[in-house]
């Protein structure tokens, strides 16, 4: 694959009338700037998302109640969730699909450049409202980011309506935002490239977004019935007006369930775009990691319930939705044998992006084993609820998810400001997130096994010592992640001059236009060989 | 200087302390002691050693490739990137160990759901925050609550051993008969779980669940709500005693007699007053273990959540309005009836508090009688 990049430096200086201050990004409907703001914005609703877990784990540190009440602890784990799902991951996955979609498919922008600007600038407003929702009377949602009905709708507080109001904001900008990818990969792709020659980034961000239309719009719905049946009297999830609150379970992990593959898909994507490079050797299985990353998403859709095994289900049920859980250990397991095919012979370094990378793969598959040990029904009774699943599902959305983000940020950073970042940094952010990350979530698999329920402020007194340690390992990841904004921000201020190619065994669209990224890029079709 | 110092000690230290207590806390899920928890626990532990060869595999080839297939090592990178063969395999082999898993699963799974043929039925009613047992074959129920004391939870009195996980009123089941229980809630979604016995199902409001065990051995079990309920879902414990089924019976017999007699025994108050004193002092006791959760021990409630008693026109003018919501509920918000909950004298005195209490200054009492009037839909 070559290109032939038709961009000169005096080019861009006539096309670049983009006003100057705030101003330019207020009204920037460049896919760059807008990818940078999604990204800064993930960036600060992670450290947003993660003081309210340092408020969990210092709660938490000791048994009794030491520092806040349990309402406000309800209304911690809440917002947490909310917002590192909502507004770190997603938002920083888009950010990068923003940046890099265009330039690996050698495409001017995104299809959609004044909607895209639209389904950035609502997101900033969406989380003001929900934050905003803390500081009134009664608080914010403490309901739990799963918002089960009853306890959302006839048992919640006054600012129910906001929080389903900042939802449906968010929910607006996602699907505007995989509506602006498909349209983009569907019709910009440079001439010659095949749907078969794009990168994997491109496939499974394509993916993602099919899954994103198709389920946004049914956690709208639910957060719309919660809405009606808090305030105007109907009884969806209402035994008493023969609605049933099991429906509205259903309903959420029709929804949920996709939306951890919205969470995972990209990442997968991220770590075989970085595994090639790094082992300078093409990835193993290109047509098998597409057709895995399909059927990972088809079958996202048939194991909804595997979360609500202990809601009462038919055995019949519990059973279909049983095989089929386990059924996903079979394309995820291919994605890590072909990334590890990858690198065997290739001739590896361990820059920091392949570091984070290698850490996802090792991580990300504990989370995945843990998955299929929860997907025995039998054995899921006794882990439902409990660390085990926390365990479970902090092992693939930040070792798995959130690593890949920061692995991505590493790997296309001399791209984006045109400089390298400080790799003795970088390194030591990785080893201190890599420890740390550890001591945080693995002894939650063994206090969860022991019977310790999520979601509780206080505990009995034979969990103390782990969690102490737990506590402790989460203090020590809060801080290291602060090394990254360290690196950041020493990378975007200056530093070693970056190649086009930035690393020797890069490869694609993206490491043949100059590092930094010219504002324009291909404004020229490229040609593809 | 000495500061960085104890910062220095103090981590290893409490690492270690926290290493030499661990052994307090079991590392592995409780086989429990029933049949299917036994086998929920080989599944388990089957899964897991599968999960662990998987793993060693795997990332055994992986960091071996780490090591040798370095470009430090002075390599040249391999250039092949597709095999059908192996990918094949690679697809096949976790098919076959994914059937093989699923067998015992199934198997094990069919028998857990069977709740045919039940020695003895037992209704689990969960409400915010505290669980109900019904006997229904027997004129014997009662509730369940938190018996840690408050002073404990914050941290004022040093923990018991069962912090937390202690009720006034444990459930009694007898060892080695089949024991059905029929699940529901009266407001959220609750989930009773006792590991001992691998029972974990949600308590649905409007619908009934169905669970069962059968106990090989008595003994004291410890369990919690599963599923999150509201701000006191942390203090929601279930505690389970078995015992062999001639004591099992005896303990029955009693009940039944102590609840009769405790029926008798309102009959009887309907006709005597009972003093201010004496309607705060047991008001007092009652607004702490049933009110204070919401309404908060100040009266103040929480604002946007739940309302403030202190100071409210139902609290300091509509006695009958007062009566009336304490007995049946507010339709559509958290406030409970209490009127099966507890007796008509609590209710007479929890009332009488809350109008005297916080600066509520009525003065007003009210009688175990005048509950009863409104029970019976003649209020004043």
């Amino acid at each position: 694959m070559s290109a032939v990049v038709t961009d000169h430096e005096h080019d861009h200086e006539h096309h670049d009338h983009k006003p100057s201050g705030i101003k330019r990004w207020f009204y920037t409907t460049n896919h760059k700037d807008i990818g940078t703001m999604y990204l800064v914005f993930a960036l600060i609703m992670f450290f947003i998302g993660g003081t309210m877990a340092m408020v969990i784990r210092a709660e938490l540190f000791q048994p009794g109640m030491q520092f806040v009440e349990p309402n406000f602890f309800n209304q911690m784990t809440t917002v947490h969730g909310l917002i590192m799902v909502f507004g770190a991951v997603m938002p920083a996955f888009t950010g990068l699909a923003n940046w890099m979609i265009p330039m690996m498919i050698g495409a001017p922008d995104m299809a959609l450049p004044r909607m895209n600007n639209w389904s950035f600038w609502i997101l900033p407003f969406a989380f003001l409202i929900l934050l905003i929702s803390l500081f009134l009377p009664g608080g914010g949602p403490n309901f739990g980011w799963t918002f089960y009905a009853p306890l959302s709708t006839k048992y919640s507080g006054d600012s129910t309506a906001l929080f389903v109001f900042s939802v449906h904001i968010m929910g607006i900008s996602s699907i505007m935002g995989a509506i602006n990818v498909i349209v983009t990969i569907f019709n910009l792709r440079a001439p010659g490239m095949t749907w078969m020659k794009m990168p994997l980034f491109v496939w499974t961000w394509l993916i993602t977004a099919f899954l994103l239309i198709m389920v946004m719009p049914v956690l709208a719905g639910a957060v719309t019935m919660v809405l009606t049946d808090k305030y105007f009297g109907t009884s969806f999830f209402d035994a008493a007006g023969g609605g049933d609150p099991v429906l509205f379970q259903h309903i959420f992990w029709f929804f949920g369930h996709p939306e951890v593959y919205i969470m995972i898909l990209p990442a997968f994507g991220i770590v075989s775009s970085i595994v090639p490079t790094f082992a300078r050797k093409p990835l193993f299985g290109y047509a098998s990691m597409v057709y895995a990353t399909s059927s990972i998403a088809l079958l996202s859709f048939l194991v909804w319930a595997h979360h609500m095994f202990t809601t009462g289900m038919p055995v019949f049920a519990e059973l279909f939705f049983m095989y089929c859980t386990m059924l996903i250990a079979v394309p995820t397991g291919v994605k890590v044998f072909n990334w590890v095919a990858t690198m065997w012979r290739g001739a590896m370094t361990f820059e920091v992006p392949m570091m984070f990378a290698l850490a996802f793969i090792v991580l990300f598959t504990i989370g995945g084993f843990s998955g299929l040990m929860l997907a025995i029904t039998p054995a899921d009774f006794q882990y439902h609820d409990t660390y085990f699943v926390v365990a479970h599902f902090h092992y693939v959305l930040v070792t798995g998810a959130v690593f890949s983000i920061i692995a991505a940020a590493y790997y296309w950073l001399p791209k984006w400001t045109g400089h390298m970042y400080d790799e003795k940094l970088g390194q030591w952010h990785f080893w201190c997130s890599l420890i740390s990350v550890n001591l945080l979530f693995f002894p939650m698999h063994f206090v969860g096994l022991a019977g310790m329920p999520r979601r509780i402020p206080d505990y009995a007194l034979q969990f103390a010592d782990f969690n102490a340690f737990i506590s402790i390992g989460g203090f020590l990841f809060g801080a290291s992640q602060l090394i990254f904004v360290w690196v950041l921000v020493k990378c975007a201020r200056g530093g070693e001059k970056a190649t086009a190619q930035v690393w020797e065994g890069a490869e694609g669209l993206e490491w043949e236009v100059p590092s930094p990224a010219p504002y324009h890029t291909f404004e020229t079709p490229p040609v593809i060989k | 200087m000495t500061k960085t110092r104890s910062l220095r000690w103090s981590l290893p230290t409490l690492l270690l302390a926290a290493s030499a207590n661990a052994a307090d806390m079991p590392l592995n899920m409780t086989k429990g002691v029933t049949e299917i928890s036994q086998r929920v626990y080989h599944l388990h532990m089957t899964i897991f050693w599968i999960c662990c060869v998987i793993g060693a595999v795997v990332f055994g080839i992986m960091f071996w490739s780490i090591v040798r297939h370095r470009k430090a090592r002075g390599v040249q990178p391999a250039q092949f990137h597709e095999s059908t063969k192996v990918e094949i395999l690679w697809t096949a082999i976790p098919v076959l160990i994914l059937i093989l898993m699923a067998i015992p699963a199934t198997k094990t799974l069919i028998a857990m759901e069977d709740t045919t043929e039940a020695d003895v039925t037992v209704v689990v009613t969960g409400s915010q925050w505290k669980w109900h047992y019904k006997y229904l074959e027997h004129d014997v129920e009662f509730y369940s609550l938190l018996a840690t004391q408050k002073e404990q939870i914050a941290n004022r009195f040093a923990k018991g051993e069962n912090y937390l996980l202690e009720v006034d009123r444990p459930l009694v089941l007898p060892t080695g008969k089949k024991v059905r229980f029929l699940m529901t809630s009266d407001d959220v979604i609750h989930s009773w779980w006792v590991p001992a016995f691998a029972v974990k199902k949600d308590a649905n409001p409007g619908f009934i669940n169905e669970a069962w065990t059968r106990i090989d051995e008595p003994g004291i079990y410890r369990g919690q709500c599963a599923e999150l309920c509201g701000k006191d879902h942390g203090y929601m414990p279930i505690v389970v005693i078995a015992k062999e089924p001639a004591e099992f019976d005896k303990w029955l017999a009693g009940e039944a007699e102590r609840i009769a007699k405790a029926k008798a025994e309102e009959q009887e108050l309907l006709a005597m007053n009972m003093s201010l004193e004496e309607l705060m002092s047991v008001g007092e006791r009652t607004y702490t273990a049933y009110c204070a959760a919401c309404h908060q021990p100040s009266g103040e409630g929480l604002p946007g959540i739940f309302p403030a008693l202190k100071g409210s026109s139902i609290a300091l003018n509509d006695k009958p309005a007062h009566i009336d919501i304490v007995l049946h509920g507010r339709a559509g918000t958290a406030m409970q009836a209490y009127a099966k909950q507890l007796s008509l004298k609590e209710i007479a005195a929890v009332i009488t508090y809350e109008r005297n209490a916080w600066g509520n200054s009525t003065g007003e009492l009210v009688q175990a009688a005048d509950v009863h009037a409104v029970m019976q839909g003649k209020g004043e």
